[in-house]
């Protein structure tokens, strides 16, 4: 079913008993031309871009949970291509150019709402990174503004813009284009778009064991039995390495617990995205009107999906030094997701050492904004064989070879 | 919050302490190729489960101590000094 106005109207007149599922949860085949294991963003459009670029149909997305239930569910939903070098601003401006026409490719509202990002400088050095880090974007075709203290002040004037702040605001830069998308949606729309285009989402189906023939991966044994693919690829997270163990190999990959917490609701307030790289936090205000807030990484490997409660405590912190008027409001939700850190802090998107097996991982603490080009770059690989151009820099093999792309940018705070 | 006994002062809370990383990861010799420093440099199992790490106690007594800890559910099955061999 297409959704339009004209579809919402007819619902209306009919009393909305139209309106039909909005994708199928399929039961498992016995073999596809691929499937991939995680059922996340990065996963769900890796599927619709092999059935949309690639017309290839014949696609299982295989998810231990439920759909959107792992770092898509988990993030602060900021989209934003902010980023210091040419291979990155390359890679994390497309996926913001299809977050753009998003809406409109999967008939499905994302809400993205470019409401723009601030980059805080609190210090006299922060100014000068911040020429720096404006002028790499403008080199690289990416819109950036620099902002004194009073264009700051009049994009969030919630801020503590006194000179006797715990973290006086000098100024900063912005870029307009970014902002804030509706994750579920994201992960629905991508679901929805390609469910319609054939591809099977099966849920609640865990790998239990990649099925391998002369070396090469040929399927996986899950909870629902066994299914055979020609190619496999891997969209998993923080899991990437428990899933890179079973298949036999090690991934560059730490595991951390990155959280995030909502306000109650409050009227609007703050129509911008605020960063702050001196203390790491980063706070925006949801449509419904909750303040969301996150910064730094529990630092020690974690599997568990709930954060420290110290950490808690250092973002309420952090956000507070910026505005303290946010000092009343009362937490409502807390949250953590796994994020896959690597050294560099960028992704690895293409072929593992195990043939037919292809990852894509790495995205630490940024995967939600590269959600649509994670999974343009992996139905690439995967259809073809052949590493999307974009992706050919952000190879596994670069850890070999010493040709990092040390993404100081990627986090946009310091860990 | 995980309190971590730690190896010289007992239990406190984990903010006291810095977490230094997996432990027990032998520095290959200088002959080796870069296939093999890569992999000492950034390849980690990175387990989900029980995971020998090194921590300090950075808000305390400053002691580098190992800790064999469960990544899945934060529990810390021992502690054991930094120069001591891993646990069985």
């Amino acid at each position: 079913m297409n959704y339009s106005a004209w579809s919402l109207l007819r619902g209306a007149l009919s009393g909305h008993r139209h309106w039909t599922q909005a994708w199928r949860d399929a039961a498992p085949k016995p073999s596809y031309d691929v499937i991939i294991v995680g059922g996340g963003g990065h996963g769900l459009a890796t599927a619709y871009y092999l059935a949309k670029n690639h017309r290839m149909a014949n696609v299982a997305v295989i998810e231990r949970g439920w759909i959107g239930g792992g770092n898509t569910g988990r993030n602060t939903t900021i989209v934003r291509s902010n980023y210091l070098y040419p291979e990155s601003a390359r890679l994390y401006d497309f996926s913001l150019q299809l977050y753009e026409g998003l809406s409109q490719a999967l008939n499905f509202n994302i809400m993205l709402s470019q409401r723009g990002l601030v980059m805080l400088a609190h210090s006299r050095h922060d100014l000068d990174a911040m020429s720096r880090w404006a002028n790499a974007m403008r080199m690289n075709g990416i819109a950036a503004e620099l902002l004194t203290r009073e264009q700051v002040g009049a994009l969030a004037p919630a801020l503590d813009l006194s000179p006797q702040a715990r973290l006086p605001v000098l100024g900063g830069f912005t870029q307009r284009r970014a902002g804030t998308a509706r994750h579920d949606a994201v992960a629905w729309g991508y679901a929805r778009a390609a469910s319609a285009l054939g591809v099977d989402i099966i849920q609640n189906c865990e790998v239990r064991e990649f099925i391998k023939e002369g070396g090469r991966v040929v399927g996986v044994n899950t909870t629902m039995g066994r299914i055979r693919a020609e190619r496999t690829g891997v969209a998993a997270a923080g899991h990437s390495s428990v899933l890179a163990k079973l298949a036999g190999f090690r991934l560059p990959v730490t595991s951390y617990a990155l959280q995030a917490m909502v306000t109650e609701p409050i009227k609007p307030l703050l129509d911008t995205v605020i960063l702050s790289p001196g203390t790491g936090a980063y706070v925006s205000q949801s449509d419904k009107g909750e303040i969301i807030m996150g910064a730094m990484l529990d630092l020690f490997p974690s599997y568990a999906q709930r954060g420290s409660f110290a950490v808690t405590q250092a973002v309420i912190a952090a956000t507070l030094a910026l505005f303290p008027s946010f000092s009343r409001l009362q937490l409502m939700r807390q949250w953590a997701g796994i994020v896959d850190v690597v050294h560099d802090s960028s992704p690895i998107i293409g072929a593992t050492p195990i043939p037919g097996l292809y990852i894509n991982c790495g995205w630490g603490t940024g995967g939600f904004k590269a959600i649509p080009v994670g999974g343009w770059t992996l139905a690439h690989v995967l259809a073809t064989g052949r590493n999307h151009p974009l992706a050919e820099p952000f190879q596994l093999e670069r850890f070999i070879s010493g040709r990092l792309i040390d993404e100081a940018a990627a986090s946009g705070i310091a860990h | 919050m995980m309190q971590i006994p730690c190896i010289r002062c007992g239990p406190r809370d984990e903010n006291e302490f810095v977490c230094g990383g997996t432990s027990h990861i032998a520095r290959p010799g200088l002959d080796a190729g870069d296939r093999a420093w890569g992999e000492y440099l950034f390849f980690r199992d990175n387990p989900k489960g029980l995971h020998l790490e090194r921590w300090r106690h950075a808000q305390g007594c400053g002691q580098w101590f190992n800790v064999a800890r469960n990544t899945a559910t934060h529990e810390i099955v021992s502690v054991y000094a930094i120069t001591d061999p891993p646990p069985p």
